[in-house]
């Protein structure tokens, strides 16, 4: 096999300056897609979590329920929920104006990860919290720091250092994940391998797919281990 | 080894004119179903120097963590400075962060260098500026020996010098109590002397002091007062002579021929 039918099989000039763009754009979609919806659902997490933690009994069964439902059923499964299920009652949203969002695809789907990597970030934060040393929280009491200083300055730095691990496997799994999103008429990067091989009908997408999303994948990896390095400078 | 401090001499409870500053009556804390503190009375003068040894269990150190309500009691009350701490007022929340603790397993905050550590409380809690929340850690960490290593991390610091930590951290509060659980016993031998020597030199500069501890030779340098505890009851309140040469109770005889050897 020669270097030129080898590039042709793997890397074909023409499909890469027909497609190539695309493939650009779609990567962008998918990296939105995930810093959004993992952003708001580190937001959402952590108040779960603290709801999980809570003395309030409303409030853990109701966060405990939240986190059960969204662990407990595919990702899938609610996504097409929330797009054709509660699409479905177009008249209700368009009473209350909310039809412009649960008509669009994309903001549906931003809920749905949102929520569904909300439910796993709050249990990760959860134990990392739990796992901080009961003495820290005695010393700030010692020190009559208010709860809210003592769980910014003190618990929460050093929870974030435990959980910065499962967090980033959490990313990652989201990001794999997010090919979903394709289902619904999204445009990701899976969106556009789908699109490209429908019309071209070579394997061969597939493989650049796989490529970027690994790049992603890798570029992520790097990146939290460098933020890990940073939180965990004292340990040095 | 520090200068010896000059102490006043113990006075007898009855003509002891110094102020109140804890006054623990009645109190019991369960629990659950576990009795641990039965019906303690205590009133601790200003600037009064107290030691409280018991054996494993007694409840030492429930007593002192209920004083800074650490732990809660379910019965009997606190006073500190004639303020009930229980009562969600200004005035309680001002004198319970003036006073100040330190654990036996130090309890700094891993991830902050040790000035942070040190400034923390005194800017979120009292207000100071960074500038004059500095100038106080660095003048506590130079009484505590440890200015120099103001920016490393307690990790890597020893035990000593962690518990020294700890202790400038309470006093930048500028506690008028210090509580003590402990302070000494996580350390290895060689270190014990130089947290006794801090301690020592505070209870110089007349800080009100309650320490559990089991240094013997600390309680007779400095304490006015020894407290024994045993099953969750003060069993003996002497001078530490007294309590030392002649301990009434059996019960501390037992405790003291087991720890001297
Ligand atoms: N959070 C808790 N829950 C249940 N029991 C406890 C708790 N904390 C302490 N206890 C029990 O209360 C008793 C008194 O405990 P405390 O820590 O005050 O003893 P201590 O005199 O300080 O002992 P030591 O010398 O071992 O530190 C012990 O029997 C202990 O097991
Ligand atoms: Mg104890």
């Amino acid at each position: 096999m020669s270097l030129a039918e080898l590039q042709n099989m793997f890397l074909n000039p023409d499909l890469l300056e027909r497609y190539g763009p695309r493939f650009i754009d779609g990567l962008l979609v998918t990296g939105k897609l995930v810093a959004i919806s993992f952003t708001l659902g580190a937001l959402l997490g952590l108040l779960i979590a603290l709801g999980r933690l809570s003395s309030n009994r409303f409030l853990r069964s109701f966060t405990g329920a939240y986190v059960y439902f969204f662990r407990g059923s595919p990702l899938l499964a609610q996504l097409f929920l929330l797009y054709y299920g509660l699409g479905s009652f177009k008249g209700f949203w368009q009473d209350v104006g909310l039809w412009w969002f649960f008509r669009d695809a994309w903001f549906c789907t931003l809920l749905a990860f949102t929520l569904n990597t909300a439910a796993y970030q709050a249990e990760i934060l959860r134990g990392s919290i739990l796992s901080v040393a009961q003495g820290q929280r005695e010393a700030c009491k010692a020190l009559n720091l208010s709860r809210w200083t003592a769980f910014r300055k003190i618990i929460l730095p050093q929870s974030l250092l435990v959980a910065i691990g499962p967090l980033g496997n959490e990313l990652i799994l989201m990001i794999k994940a997010s090919a979903i999103a394709s289902l619904v008429t999204i445009y990701d990067l899976m969106g556009v391998t789908k699109m490209a091989f429908s019309r071209s009908f070579d394997f061969q997408v597939y493989l650049w797919a796989a490529v970027l999303y690994l790049l992603i994948v890798e570029v992520v990896r790097r990146s939290l281990k460098l933020i890990e390095g940073r939180l965990g400078r004292h340990l040095q | 080894m520090l200068a010896q401090p000059a102490y006043v001499h113990p006075v007898s409870p009855v003509t002891d004119t110094r102020k109140v500053v804890v006054d623990i009556a009645g109190l019991n804390k369960y629990y659950s179903a576990f009795h641990v503190l039965k019906g303690i009375d205590l009133k601790v003068r200003e600037g009064e120097r107290i030691v409280l040894c018991g054996p494993s269990g007694s409840g030492k150190s429930t007593l002192i963590r209920c004083i800074n309500r650490l732990e809660i009691a379910e019965q009997g009350r606190i006073l500190i400075n004639d303020t009930d701490l229980s009562l969600p007022t200004r005035e309680a929340s001002k004198v319970r962060s003036e006073i100040g603790m330190v654990f036996q397993h130090f309890n700094l905050f891993p991830h902050m260098s040790v000035i942070d550590n040190c400034i923390l409380a005194p800017m979120s809690v009292r207000g100071l500026s960074r500038k004059k929340a500095i100038e106080l850690a660095q003048h506590f960490l130079t009484k505590v020996g440890i200015a120099s290593q103001a920016d490393k991390y307690p990790s890597q610091l020893s035990g000593g010098q962690q518990q020294r930590v700890a202790i400038a951290r309470a006093l930048c509060m500028e506690p008028k109590i210090m509580l003590f659980d402990e302070p000494t016993s996580a350390l290895d031998p060689e270190m014990v002397s130089e947290v006794l020597d801090v301690m020592v030199n505070l209870a110089g500069s007349g800080m009100t002091m309650l320490c559990v501890t089991h240094e013997m030779g600390f309680a007779r340098q400095v304490a006015e007062r020894v407290l024994f505890l045993d099953g969750g009851m003060v069993i003996e309140d002497s001078p530490p002579e007294e309590f030392f040469n002649a301990p009434k109770s059996p019960r501390a005889k037992a405790f003291l021929a087991q720890i001297v050897h």
